[in-house]
């Protein structure tokens, strides 16, 4: 499964230009990556949130495969039953293509409202790839927090105050609780790594079964980064270990990527304007709080990954 | 009870007929969650899938909501799709009922009526479907376990006729029609599949990544209400279809169906408009009361939505007086929604009669023949005095 990037690029794209995704939305270098990534003909859902709104706005379209939207919390419910009407089609001959089948949905999509749904679906072992695009808040509404939000970020729900210094919560560990519905293939990865997204990719169609890939996706709005620095702040992210890549193929993990200079998150933190009031003297305490928690992550992940 | 080859009668449960319509109608897929008191559809179609009898994809999801979400998919996909319900799940399955209907998916949903919660009560009334009339489902109410199985056959014609393509729920009485024990004509196996022909009748479909289609895009206010227009219209088609349906139905099963049943209305000055297992008992109060020389009859909706509003008020504008009986209230204060339905109706009709509201049998409370009684005692006195002393009256209930 070499990586090609020559190859890729001859890919048809699958989402068009013309969307009205902002500068520097992580979500669409997302989506694009992985469709040049499949070998087969995908159809898929989207949750209501940024990637739906502004792809398909009546009477156009972005999307150059078929899509189906219904509602919010219900991307890997809707995905479920398109592949079980392909299953069903495919066994009686009424169809003889192969298709593939992908879920997206973003962090509120997915972490929150959508996790019954999303749980639902992989544990009834449908054959198809979950997609959370995580920008760690509820962006299409007016950035709110959701569980997906670091602790201490300045969210419109979890506002920066004179005496709450910003989401008081750490974040669910969302990729960990997928891995622990024991499904064939579970991994974390960013736009930046390419290379390890579109592999991820493959790796995640080609499972015989529900497969599940946790991608950062920057908002440059809600997390106060100029649109041009989307795929820095990915490669902060992963060099701090704040979002280590990793897999979980069939139960084993794997540590894609160990920096060679680990940063301290709050190189990532400075970057972006929500996590500014961090920096202050008195807020101080929270940085060391996520620099801890970081490193726990890390070090538990290296332990699983018996490295 | 795997196959039927000839019309036959059987003794089935309401659950168990619905059942059999479904393993007859042999879906492309299935999703559906077990709830009170629909869960033996489910346990019973469990078994047709482990046994072979169905080539359904039977998705066993983790809510009602996946339920809906899914068929929404699979029908977008071509496949014949259906589901089932009752109350709570009903409930929860609420936003995407909306949207299965805009989308045009033409999914058939038994619903086993029970009421809905608070407080939480397992037994029969209409306010889940009736909270549900106004979701862009066509809606079918059933008498008895041989209607609840041959509107579930018929439903699968209508929902899909292209002038249609809505969803339709067929609803039945929970316990008192679901679970109790009944004589009916089941058909054929071939018979049903002859009658419902090719599934899905997806004009384009989601499967098809050869013209890949968007499904659901955001819709905003320069296409929206266009949209909704053109749903109205599939609606108004259905007054057409209904009928052309069940006259294929008769050809086939010798049973014949309309948007209401009429009974023993030809001469009758006061009628009682009815739904559901209700009507089982009110026509033998209009036969007692017949043989006690009152002139007095019933109608029995069949279908709720469309509204079969020309129709009742051709049926109704020559009685004396009217009275309607709901099994479920709006909590609007001013009547239940057959009423609301049924009265404003008849607004047009200069020479109307005076129509009274009886709302009854809330979380399963018995309605006995006596009660009925009392309402066509009442309305006779309304017909004679051409004065209602009240509205809307609660039938049954420690007031």
């Amino acid at each position: 499964m070499a990586v090609n990037l020559r190859e890729l690029s001859k890919q048809e794209v699958s989402l068009t230009g013309g969307h009205r995704l902002c500068a520097g939305c992580g979500a669409p270098i997302v989506v694009r990556q992985m469709m040049a990534a499949a070998e087969t003909p995908i159809v898929a859902s989207v949750a209501t949130g940024c990637l739906e709104v502004a792809t398909t706005i009546f009477p156009y379209t972005a999307w150059a495969n078929p899509l189906i939207h219904s509602a919010f919390e219900n991307s890997a419910a809707t995905i479920s039953g398109a592949e079980a009407a392909y299953r069903s089609l495919k066994a009686q001959g009424r169809i003889d293509k192969d298709i593939k089948f992908m879920a997206f949905g973003g962090d509120g999509g997915t972490y929150d409202i959508g996790l019954q749904s999303l749980s639902g679906a992989m544990e009834r072992g449908h054959d198809m790839v979950y997609v959370c695009y995580d920008n760690g808040a509820y962006m299409n509404t007016g950035i709110q927090r959701s569980s997906a939000t670091p602790k201490g970020a300045d969210t419109s729900t979890s506002p920066a105050g004179r005496k709450i210094p910003g989401k008081p919560e750490h974040r669910k560990d969302l990729t960990a609780i997928m891995a622990a519905h024991n499904i064939p293939y579970v991994a974390q990865t960013t736009p930046a790594h390419w290379r390890d997204l579109v592999t991820k990719t493959r790796k995640a169609l080609a499972v015989d079964g529900p497969a599940f890939l946790n991608v950062l996706a920057p908002c440059p709005r809600g997390w106060r980064v100029p649109p041009e620095d989307t795929i820095d702040i990915c490669r902060l992210a992963v060099d701090t270990c704040y979002w280590p890549l990793f897999e979980v193929e069939d139960g084993e993990y794997t540590v894609n990527y160990q920096p060679r200079d680990k940063r301290p998150v709050s190189e990532w933190l400075e970057r972006q304007g929500r996590f500014r009031h961090l920096f202050r003297d008195e807020n101080k305490g929270i940085i060391d709080d996520l620099q801890d928690v970081t490193d726990r992550t890390w070090e538990r992940l290296n332990r699983q990954a018996g490295d | 009870m795997s196959t039927a080859t000839q019309s036959e009668r059987v003794a089935l449960t309401g659950n168990e007929a619905a059942a059999t319509a479904m393993r007859q109608i042999n879906p492309d897929v299935v999703a559906a969650y077990p709830i009170t008191p629909q869960t033996e559809i489910v346990q019973m179609f469990s078994n047709f899938v482990a046994d072979g009898d169905v080539h359904t994809e039977f998705v066993r999801v983790e809510s009602e909501h996946s339920a809906m979400s899914a068929v929404i998919a699979s029908a977008a996909s071509g496949a014949r799709s259906m589901t089932a319900t009752s109350a709570n799940g009903l409930a929860l399955m609420w936003e995407m009922l909306y949207i299965a209907a805009s989308y045009r998916m033409p999914i058939v949903m038994p619903v086993v009526n029970r009421a809905l919660s608070g407080p939480i009560n397992i037994h029969c009334d209409h306010s889940d479907s009736m909270g549900a009339r106004d979701s862009g489902w066509i809606q079918l109410y059933s008498e008895n376990a041989q209607e609840a199985y041959d509107n579930i056959i018929q439903a699968v014609r209508i929902g899909e006729h292209p002038d249609v393509r809505l969803p339709v729920m067929v609803c039945q009485d929970g316990f008192i029609i679901s679970h109790a024990m009944d004589n009916l004509y089941v058909l054929p196996d071939e018979d049903v599949q002859a009658f419902i022909g090719e599934g899905g009748g997806q004009e384009h479909s989601l499967l098809d990544v050869d013209n890949p289609a968007t499904f659901g895009p955001l819709d905003l206010q320069n296409w929206y209400f266009e949209h909704k227009r053109q749903q109205v219209e599939g609606m108004k088609n259905a007054h057409q279809v209904i009928p052309e349906v069940a006259r294929e139905f008769a050809d086939v099963s010798g049973r014949s169906y309309d948007f209401f049943e009429e009974y023993r209305t030809e001469d009758a000055d006061v009628v009682v408009v009815v739904l559901g297992s209700t009507a089982g008992t009110a026509k033998d109060v209009v036969d007692a009361m017949r043989a006690d020389g009152h002139k007095v009859g019933l109608v029995k909706i069949r279908v709720f939505r469309p509204l079969p509003a020309d129709k009742l008020v051709e049926s109704l504008l020559s009685r004396s007086a009217v009275a309607i009986m709901d099994r479920s209230d709006t909590f609007s204060s001013a009547g239940g929604p057959v009423y609301h339905a049924v009265r404003h109706a008849l607004y047009d009709v200069d020479e109307r009669p005076p129509v009274s509201n009886y709302i009854y049998g809330l979380g399963g409370r018995d309605i006995r023949p006596s009660q009925i009684r009392r309402v066509f005692e009442e309305t006779l006195e309304v017909a004679r005095t051409g004065q209602r002393s009240r509205s809307i009256s609660y039938l049954g209930v420690r007031e």
